[in-house]
């Protein structure tokens, strides 16, 4: 019986509504309410990185942010990286370079990655492992996948 | 998590909000969410009837420059502050503070209202800002009129989680004077991993170098007591003095005795006090050395 309210929001380029309770994380309005579960919940907590989304160009983890605070704003999750230049490339030098072990970080993972990237404009592989610190890997992968961001980042040319 | 919240309000003015503020008293506070979100979820912080999102009050929003003073708008995030050229140019020691804060998640949500507000001990923000003498500007609205009033940062903090901001009241800004030239500031903070960690403890120490000696010495110390702490006595030992071996293992004894850590996960009281006591003295040194 927690108190409900409408918001209206870009979700991956489309406007939506959705009617979320006001206590609730984007997290859950992203997986529970709207069905898109390609958004991890790791820890709930901000630590692990595994539900990294993308809200007005900026990375934050959805389960720290109120789904309410999706009033208005353009959200990208992972889904948005399909078909996407950046997000086909750091698909195939994920693969390519065996960067995905368990997968569970991998959404979040790419998400910073697509961010480091384009964002920040990392160049190094220094620049992209400071860029995704806020991301946990438990099968403790980060070589390969500081790896793959940055072929990545060179077929890119960024 | 409770059932309490009856009413959600997403005021686009700060008279709005500190309308609301005024009428309706007791009000949970949404900026980033970063601590309110795990905090609630974890029963450690309880909604109140109320819940507000300021994110669309735009006098909150911004860093700008006032004659002498820098204006810090609480919903400034920590991104912003670390990319802000006033505060590259005229408060590095924030910066610096902002780049060893979290992870680049939660510095793009996390706002400086939050962080003060949240009143940690261990907040990031807090001793820098304590040692560049900020102050916090408390707006209320209990007429037609929108009433602003300062007090130092060092006065704001009660205890964990605990300030002396009233009910009806948004900390709307943080003004910090413009440090004067020969102004000399760092910050340090320990803690075992880089990213996403609290500190275990953070010290700041700033002053203006004259002739081999620092004068308007001010150090904080984070994670060593209920709320960030001024370090008064450890200020005095160092106030005036010539900056050689002698005073700084004075000043690093002082600031030993002085601070009142406790034992948690995170550390022993007497490894934290052994961290202040020796990475004071390495700030010292650098600082003497330069």
């Amino acid at each position: 019986m927690s108190l409900k309210t409408e918001i209206e929001f870009t979700l991956n380029g489309v406007k939506r509504r959705a009617t979320v309770p006001v206590e609730m994380s984007t997290l859950d309005l992203l997986r529970d309410v709207v069905g898109l579960t390609g958004t991890k919940y790791g820890c709930g907590e901000g630590e692990c990185g595994a539900c990294t989304i993308e809200v007005d160009g900026l990375t934050v983890n959805s389960c720290l942010m109120f789904a309410v605070d999706c009033a208005g704003r353009s959200v990208n999750t992972i889904e948005s990286l399909a078909g996407e230049p950046l997000g086909e490339r750091l698909r195939a030098a994920f693969v390519e370079q065996g960067a995905v072990q368990c997968g569970f970080c991998t959404p979040g993972m790419m998400m910073q990655a697509a961010h480091v990237l384009s964002a920040c404009g990392a160049q190094d592989d220094k620049a992209i492992a400071r860029g995704i610190e806020g991301n946990l890997c438990r099968c403790t992968g980060y070589k390969k996948i500081v790896e793959a961001i940055a072929v990545a980042g060179k077929a890119t040319g960024a | 998590m409770n059932q309490g919240i009856e009413r959600y309000l997403a005021p686009q003015s700060l008279d709005q909000a500190l309308f609301a503020l005024q009428e309706l008293g007791e009000v949970t506070l949404l900026a980033g969410g970063t601590d309110l979100m795990p905090q609630a979820k974890a029963g450690r912080a309880k909604f109140k009837r109320t819940l507000m999102n300021l994110r669309g009050i735009p006098e909150l929003k911004g860093v700008s420059r006032e004659g002498n003073t820098l204006r810090l708008g609480a919903l400034a995030t920590i991104t912003e502050l670390l990319h802000d050229p006033l505060v590259g140019e005229h408060l590095p020691v924030l910066r610096e503070a902002c780049d060893h804060f979290a992870s680049d998640q939660i510095r793009n949500a996390a706002t400086l209202g939050g962080n003060i507000n949240n009143a940690s001990p261990a907040g990031d923000t807090l001793v820098p800002l304590l040692v560049l003498d900020a102050e916090v500007e408390l707006a209320s609205r209990p007429d037609e009129a929108i009433y602003r009033r300062r007090m130092p940062l060092s006065e704001f903090f009660v205890g964990p989680g605990k300030t002396r901001r009233a009910p009806a009241e948004l900390l709307s800004a943080v003004l910090v004077p413009c440090p004067a030239p020969g102004h000399v500031a760092r910050f340090y903070k320990f803690g075992a991993r880089p990213a996403l960690d609290i500190s275990t403890i953070s010290i700041g120490l700033a002053g203006v170098r004259k002739n081999g000696h620092l004068e308007n010495v001010r150090v904080a110390f984070g994670a060593v007591a209920a709320t960030p702490l001024r370090a008064l006595a450890t200020e005095e030992a160092l106030e005036g003095r010539q900056l050689d071996a002698q005073t700084i293992a004075r000043v690093a004894a002082t600031a030993r005795q002085e601070v009142q850590p406790i034992d948690d996960l995170r550390a022993s009281a007497w490894y934290r006090q052994e961290l202040v006591h020796n990475m004071l003295t390495r700030m010292l040194e650098h600082v003497a050395q330069n």
